[in-house]
């Protein structure tokens, strides 16, 4: 139902074809369809239309870079945006300087506070090396003491609460208690309230007021609608809100209200919540939540981090190796090393446009390309060379020297020939042939996965080298990838080729381990191992 | 009281609509025009009508190029008019033909589940029928104990197992006791799950299956809680429940802050799904069988007030 923006970019590009630059007249219909994405996202129309805006005269403010299409150059300045606007990133809770640390949750019902004091906790602990101490200042909800008590339980945490006492008084209580005890941090678990309730509204105020809680974290459903921006706002008034947690990212919502409530309250979102177990609380990453909100993947991190980690010569050798199909094992092993130094797996694909929401949800191995590179380094120099000396007695030397089965060896050549199977299809298209500018930039078009970005033109310098590099890069990652991954002609890897080929057997997505549907021998297991 | 009079004073209450900052749609007896559609079309998406904003404009548009739009009262009648036929009428209660009659809920987490079944044992059980509950939530902490609460308040028999028992297992159970005791209406409550989780999917496709083979023809309702502060998620999570259970309806929570609900108008035009209830609050007596034209009112007179 929804189009992606990348399609709705793709759009904006064919605004600017034929264009010479971006003017005030031919900018607004791409930031049309920019707004529409936005809105479709769930965010606030209001801070949508002020997105455009700032967009719009960032675009136009910015110098015509020499060689940039405009197409990219809004692209990159929506993208640039989003992040600026959603950051920080790595903003972390700050601890007292002396005593307990107190931080108090508050939101509205159901959105995730009491997993979320859970979760927190554990990760104070782990992390942090702190010594939490739980609250139940739920007076209201049926059994929200018993919930917080079983996640305590389950943490082996201390939780707590003065049964018969108004919320103020048990979270008051509980700070003292944490004195006593010892405990370094303390975690106030509220009620949920809606921000029109003037007397829950007032409670809460009284909490913040009585315990001077030193965080005041408000937690969010990422699956808010345009709501968002009033009840982050009435939160706001009555607290003093040091940050923001974003639950249930762990859906297709696209989270938009992210960025409503960072406009509103203008805190950092500190956490995301990512499923229903007590671990699955990760840091906030903006250039993520960009992506995700704009629907497109973090395109533009992707090749933002390809350009500054592969030099513009290594991808253009590359790339044109693969089109002019001289790929080899040895170019191959050049693009597993390519793409390992742009950092974990799990994040390079989480970047491609499409695979983002995916990856999230699988198990990704970085060992799988450990695994790879071992395979390729255990051949001769000539194997690399030419691999259609890899017979069946050199292909179990390969394995034993590596220590791996001839399966993957076998497995690794099947996406060898992958790979070279697309070139050949590139190259049938007359793209090979020459290199030119525009078979390049066809060809570009052809591999990236996206397309626009790839449409850089190929001449050297500046930002134009940067993003001529970033297309061919992107480009090359793109294939490679889907190469790597034994897709046959495809550019892109399917789900079903990541799952099989990051290790990790298939994972329904969203599942949390914890929680699925038992088997009979899950069943016995579980039964054996007492309580999950 | 209904939802429109709440909201009425509510609106009192609050600033919400004139933090919304668009004011003087219509003062000094300004022009109908495409730039007013545009803003109203604006003033529509905070109610999370979505696309649906776009398209009840366009239409105001093409009505006043006909010029059967003279006035702000023309708009008001129309926009009430283009929202009310992509509602749908409303289907009215169960008929409780079935003994019992089994109702599966179902949802997102959070979503309002635990506490709507609460609310409907209680208003099933003022219209003289006898109510069992059913603890399928054996997963969330304390699910249980949170529903054997409410059943306690409402003095309804309940069915719960063991923790981290098979949610199918005790729906047999639930709708195997209520069948040999005579119990009219059975209420089962199960875990959030979100429609993206395959494996929870299945889950409670399993759920509906088991019951069926305790009753044939159960269960006879299966109805989805939607949170109505959610924006354009709630379609997809329409899309992915329905297509993996025989749903039958919405209950639409969490209606008593500022959020209107407006998804539902693209969900309607997607499935065609009716609305049964409405939530209003925590309390058990807070739930109304929705009627779409104060649902629709309680949208458009806001809209129109902070136009104003
Ligand atoms: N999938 C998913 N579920 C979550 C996440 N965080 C919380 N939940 C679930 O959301 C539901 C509500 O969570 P709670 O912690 O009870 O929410 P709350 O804000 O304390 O609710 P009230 O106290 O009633 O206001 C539960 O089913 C949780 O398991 C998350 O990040 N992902
Ligand atoms: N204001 C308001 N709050 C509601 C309404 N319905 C439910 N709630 C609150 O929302 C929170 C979550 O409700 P639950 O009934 O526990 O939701 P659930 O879907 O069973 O949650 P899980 O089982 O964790 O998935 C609780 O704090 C409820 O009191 C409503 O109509 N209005
Ligand atoms: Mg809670
Ligand atoms: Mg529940």
């Amino acid at each position: 139902m929804f189009e992606s923006l990348t399609q709705r970019l793709s759009n904006a590009f064919s605004f600017f074809k034929d264009k010479k630059e971006i003017t005030p007249d031919n900018i607004d219909e791409a930031l049309g369809q920019v707004r529409t994405a936005l809105l479709e996202a769930d965010v606030h129309f209001k801070v949508a239309r002020e997105f455009t805006d700032r967009v719009k005269s960032r675009v136009l403010g910015a110098e015509k870079l020499a060689g940039v299409e405009p197409g990219q150059q809004f692209v990159h300045a929506c993208h640039k945006e989003l992040v600026d606007l959603m950051g920080p990133e790595g903003a972390e809770l700050a601890f007292a300087k002396s005593g307990p640390t107190v931080i108090l949750m508050a939101g509205l019902q159901g959105a995730g506070k009491t997993t979320t004091c859970g979760k927190l906790a554990k990760l104070l602990r782990e992390r942090f090396k702190k010594r939490p101490l739980l609250v139940a200042a739920d007076v209201k909800r049926p059994a929200a003491v018993d919930q917080l008590k079983v996640l305590g339980a389950r943490l082996s945490l201390p939780v707590f609460h003065a049964a018969g006492l108004a919320a103020p008084e048990v979270c008051a209580r509980g700070v003292e208690e944490a004195k006593k005890s010892g405990a370094d941090v303390v975690i106030l678990d509220t009620a949920g309230r809606l921000h029109v309730d003037e007397e829950m509204m007032a409670e809460v105020a009284e909490i913040a007021r009585r315990c001077s809680p030193h965080a005041q974290l408000l937690v969010v459903d990422a699956m808010t609608g345009q709501d968002a921006v009033r009840s982050a706002q009435a939160f706001h008034e009555r607290l003093q809100l040091t940050g923001v947690i974003l639950t249930k990212l762990d859906g297709d919502a696209r989270g938009g209200a992210a960025l409503s409530i960072k406009q509103v309250t203008s805190r950092p979102i500190l956490f995301v919540g990512t499923g229903e177990k007590l671990e699955d609380l990760d840091p906030f990453h903006p250039e993520r939540m960009a992506g995700r909100i704009l629907g497109m993947g973090d395109v533009v991190g992707l090749v933002e981090t390809a350009a500054s980690k592969i030099s513009e010569d290594e991808a253009r050798a590359s790339y044109e190796k693969m089109v002019l199909g001289e790929f080899t094992l040895e170019d191959m092993l050049a693009q597993l090393r390519m793409i390992k130094r742009l950092g974990p797996m799990k994040k390079v694909l989480g970047m491609l446009p499409g695979v983002g929401s995916m990856v999230e949800n699988l198990d990704v191995d970085d060992r799988k390309l450990v695994r790879m590179e071992a395979l390729f380094t255990s051949m001769t120099p000539k194997e690399r060379l030419h691999p259609e000396l890899l017979d069946m007695s050199r292909r179990r030397r390969i394995a034993r020297g590596s220590g791996q089965e001839v399966d993957a060896v076998n497995e690794l050549l099947k996406g060898f020939k992958g790979m070279k199977q697309m070139m050949k299809e590139m190259n049938r298209l007359g793209l090979g042939a020459k290199l030119g500018a525009d078979a390049k930039k066809q060809a570009l078009r052809e591999m990236s996965p996206t397309g626009e970005l790839a449409a850089g033109s190929s001449g050297g310098g500046g930002l134009l080298g940067g993003l001529g590099a970033l297309g061919s890069g992107l480009g090359s990652l793109g294939s490679g990838i889907g190469g790597l991954f034994g897709g046959g002609s495809k550019s892109q890897p399917s789900l079903e080729d990541l799952r099989s080929m990051m290790g990790g057997g298939p994972r329904p997505v969203g599942s949390s381990p914890q929680r699925r549907v038992e088997s009979k021998k899950d069943k016995k297991a579980r039964r054996k191992r007492g309580r999950r | 009281m209904g939802l429109f009079d709440r909201l009425k004073e509510r609106l009192k209450k609050t600033r919400e609509a004139i933090s919304d900052g668009i004011s003087g749609l219509f003062r000094g007896g300004r022009p109908i025009d495409q730039a007013l559609f545009d803003e109203l079309e604006e003033l529509l998406y905070t109610s999370d009508l979505g696309a649906v904003a776009g398209e009840v404009c366009a239409e105001l548009a093409r009505a006043h190029k006909r010029g059967e739009v003279k006035g702000e009262d023309d708009v008001r009648r129309l926009l009430r008019e283009l929202l009310l036929q992509r509602l749908g009428p409303a289907r009215g209660e169960p008929t409780f033909d079935a003994k019992p009659t089994v109702i599966l809920v179902v949802g997102v987490n959070g979503s309002g589940k635990t506490t709507s079944i609460a609310k409907l044992a209680h208003r099933f059980q003022k219209q003289g029928k006898s109510v069992l509950l059913g603890a399928c939530d054996t997963f969330r902490a304390a699910a249980a104990e949170q529903l054997e609460i409410w059943a306690s308040r409402n003095r309804a028999a309940i069915v719960r197992g063991p923790e981290g028992a098979d949610p199918a297992s005790v729906a047999f159970d639930a709708v195997d006791q209520a069948a040999t005791r005579g119990v009219d209406v059975v209420l089962l409550d199960t875990a959030g799950r979100l429609h993206t989780a395959k494996n929870l999917m299945a889950e409670i496709t399993k759920v509906q299956r088991v019951i069926a083979k305790r009753l044939p023809g159960a269960p006879h309702e299966v109805w989805l809680v939607l949170d109505g502060t959610n924006g354009q998620n709630a379609i997809q999570q329409a899309k992915e429940f329905t297509a993996a259970l025989a749903v039958t309806g919405l209950v639409v929570a969490k209606l008593d802050g500022t959020a209107r609900g407006g998804a539902l108008f693209g969900i309607q035009k997607a499935l065609n799904l009716p609305v049964r209830y409405l939530g209003t609050g925590e309390q058990l007596e807070l739930l109304e069988p929705f009627e779409p034209e104060a649902f629709v009112d309680a949208i458009v007179k806001p809209t129109l007030e902070a136009a104003r």
